[in-house]
């Protein structure tokens, strides 16, 4: 019996288009076993919002370097409970200020990846704290 | 260069000696199975002569201001007149930012560098949806002449140059620094300066384009000739491979997908009836510094050549300034870390060394407080006396081209020039870069998770990520927060100018646009009518997508 596969939206909120990171990520990942899907630059909180409804992902991850994040993260967070998918795990990294921090958890981002985190620190994180 | 016996006798010694190199290595085993640059290029113990056999120093080297130019694009250089040190700045307001470059030209800043905020790169006025959260972030924000005059003022456009990162808008923006000179009284012929103004490599990798690739190459092309009457001593286009290595690609990737951008431009140009020599000169371009320090020197000096011998055998360029590649580096971004930030300081001192022998036109060092924000007033300052230390201090700038002859830097010119021809080829084959972005992509993403899984595994090691790291660091304090209420005053601002404006006049420009953009007339005399008129950057664009539609990305990874 094989265990459901987990299912991933990398997504690139705003403008920005430093989608390094973003890709990386999206490919370990897909390496470590889960389905992933790339929604490709400047999407809006409700594109990434319906693609992760329709995908029927069990996590989002998100990626800025804008320093969006403080306006684009919580706006997602609020989308995703209107349509009734608030247990969707959601995750974020970028360049993101450790004093943005809290507020951003509070807002319900599960963690946030900040640079120089190591591909697996991420792969772990995903499989311990996804609702499957 | 070296006569056969000379060479003979040469690898008669070597073979000796490797023999004792194979006995030295089993007592002292050495630190890795194989060394290797960043490009894959194989690292020898020693390199000598034999490495350089098939050399011919006036084909491949010449001296320095001669074709192929790999010794540098002028005959005396730095000794001459130092690198133009110029720090990328932009934040918040028009307001702020006029104050950041006042305080750069006080510092000793010989030249301005602007980073505009995302909705301008894109082409939205502040008062677009798409601009929410993302005003004045990364850049300033410009929506009309009226936030350009406040950027400048008390600067006289007429005296300093600037270089502006501008791509998809770049047209609207030159025109509106050229509005300004001329409110300012100057003639516009007498502003200096470069727009990046190079759109494929914004579909590559960097991301901010508007349009698709044709009216886009027909806009670089509508500059390139208004440029070359109007404001000749403007540099058209700052073909980039900056953001090529940032988004991944390896330095043999970055010279070659750069070039091949460039030589799409020019092929552009050539088919839009313009004459290489009336351009050629006036290209320039813009390239990572990373911290391979060795092959970083060699990329710059093999990109010299490969362009010279590009504009003189495949363009048939006759004006030698056409020949020469002239380039602006920044050092690599993505080299910092968060962690342990200034050791940082460290990094990009090397890597700013490394664009100084391979002889710089203009150089921007970061800050070591990048990785976590926009830098501070402090950081900017130690980037800048960074390349004070390099160039009044250490003497590297005394003479032209310090390390050419060396045996391991021609090797390493050789080989990456090799390998960047291997891309080009492979390119043209694909029909030129603006048809092969997406393999473009590809090889950057590839490459760019390699070097991520090297850092896991720690093959290459990056100290306070993953190694000598400081468990519970202090967390670095005074980062540059950008003030939250910058987007509610910027579109204030944008209602007053667009309530003071005659509208009825703005209508009708934005129709002699449109009938423009629908012709084959040159866009940029429009643009300037525009401008002065305080018609908005995000109205200007809106009728060029009207017209030519938007890009749409493929993904890729």
């Amino acid at each position: 019996m094989s265990e459901k596969r987990i299912r991933v939206l990398v997504a690139k909120p705003g403008l920005d288009g430093h989608d390094r990171g973003a890709k990386v990520i999206a490919q370990a990942l897909r390496d470590a076993g889960m389905e992933v899907v790339y929604t490709g630059l400047r999407q809006t909180p409700e594109q990434i919002v319906s693609a992760a409804v329709q995908e029927d992902v069990d996590v989002v991850g998100m990626s800025i370097l804008s320093g969006a994040h403080g306006t684009l993260f919580p706006e997602v967070i609020r989308l995703l409970r209107e349509k009734g998918a608030g247990d969707i795990l959601v995750v974020g990294g970028g360049i993101i200020p450790e004093e943005d921090i809290p507020a951003l958890k509070e807002a319900g981002i599960a963690e946030v990846f900040g640079p120089g985190t190591p591909l697996e620190e991420v792969v772990k994180y995903i499989q311990e704290n996804v609702k499957n | 260069m070296f006569k056969e016996d000379q060479l003979e006798k040469i690898a008669a010694k070597k073979e000796n000696w490797t023999a004792k190199l194979e006995a030295t290595k089993k007592k002292r085993p050495e630190r890795q199975a194989q060394f290797a640059t960043d490009s894959g290029v194989e690292i020898n113990t020693v390199y000598t002569p034999l490495d350089l056999k098939d050399m011919d120093y006036e084909r491949d080297l010449g001296l320095p201001g001669e074709y192929p130019f790999t010794r540098g694009v002028q005959p005396n250089l730095y000794r001459g007149r130092l690198w133009t040190m110029r720090q990328y700045a932009g934040f918040g307001s028009a307001e702020e930012t006029n104050q950041r470059f006042r305080y750069l030209l006080e510092q000793g800043q010989t030249g301005l560098s602007c980073a505009f905020d995302l909705p301008t790169q894109i082409g939205y006025d502040s008062d677009h949806p798409l601009a929410q959260g993302e005003i004045g972030k990364v850049g300033v924000a410009i929506d009309s002449l009226a936030d350009m005059e406040t950027l400048f003022d008390q600067i006289p456009l007429g005296k300093v140059s600037t270089s502006m990162t501008i791509n998809a808008p770049a047209g609207v923006l030159l025109a509106m620094y050229i509005a300004c000179a001329e409110k300012q009284g100057f003639d516009k012929s007498q502003i200096n300066g470069t727009i990046q103004n190079d759109v494929i490599k914004e579909y590559i990798c960097r991301g901010t384009y508007i349009l698709p690739p044709e009216p886009s190459m027909r806009l670089i092309s509508n500059i390139f000739e208004y440029c070359s009457k109007e404001i000749p001593q403007w540099n058209t286009i700052s073909i980039s491979g900056y953001h090529i290595r940032e988004a991944g690609a390896t330095a043999a990737q970055e010279i070659a997908f750069t070039l091949a951008n460039g030589i799409a431009y020019v092929d552009a140009a050539i088919k839009a009836g313009l004459d290489v020599d009336t351009f050629g000169p006036r290209l320039s371009f813009f390239f990572n510094a990373h911290l391979n320090f060795f092959e970083e020197i060699a990329k710059f000096r093999a990109a010299r050549r490969i362009w010279a011998k590009v504009m003189k055998e495949r363009f048939g360029a006759k004006n030698s300034r056409s020949w020469t590649l002239r380039f602006h580096t920044q050092t690599a971004g993505v080299s910092l870390t968060a962690q342990q930030p200034m050791v940082n300081i460290i990094r990009t001192a090397f890597e700013a060394l490394s664009a100084v022998l391979g002889g710089t036109q203009s150089l921007h060092t970061n800050s070591y407080d990048e990785a976590l924000a926009l830098p501070c007033d402090e950081s900017v300052m130690i980037a800048l006396r960074t390349q004070q230390v390099i160039g009044y201090e250490i003497g590297v700038c005394d003479l032209v081209d310090p390390l050419g002859g060396s045996y391991y830097i021609e090797s390493l010119t050789n080989a990456l020039e090799e390998k960047a021809w291997d891309y080009i080829s492979k390119i043209d084959a694909l029909g030129g870069a603006d048809k092969a972005i997406e393999y473009m992509q590809k090889e950057i993403h590839n490459s760019a998770y390699q070097y991520q899984l090297a850092i896991d595994n720690k093959k290459k090691t990056v100290i306070g990520v993953n190694s000598f790291i400081i468990k519970d660091e202090e967390k670095p304090k005074g980062l540059l927060k950008v003030d939250l209420s910058v987007g509610e005053r910027q579109v204030a601002k944008l209602a007053k100018v667009k309530a003071g404006r005659d509208n009825a006049k703005v209508e009708s420009l934005l129709k002699d646009i449109r009938e423009a953009a629908q012709s084959n007339a040159n866009l940029i005399p429009v643009f300037i009518d525009a401008v002065k008129e305080y018609v908005t950057l995000g109205e200007i664009c809106g009728v060029l997508r009207d017209v030519f539609g938007e890009y749409k990305q493929q993904i890729v990874f």
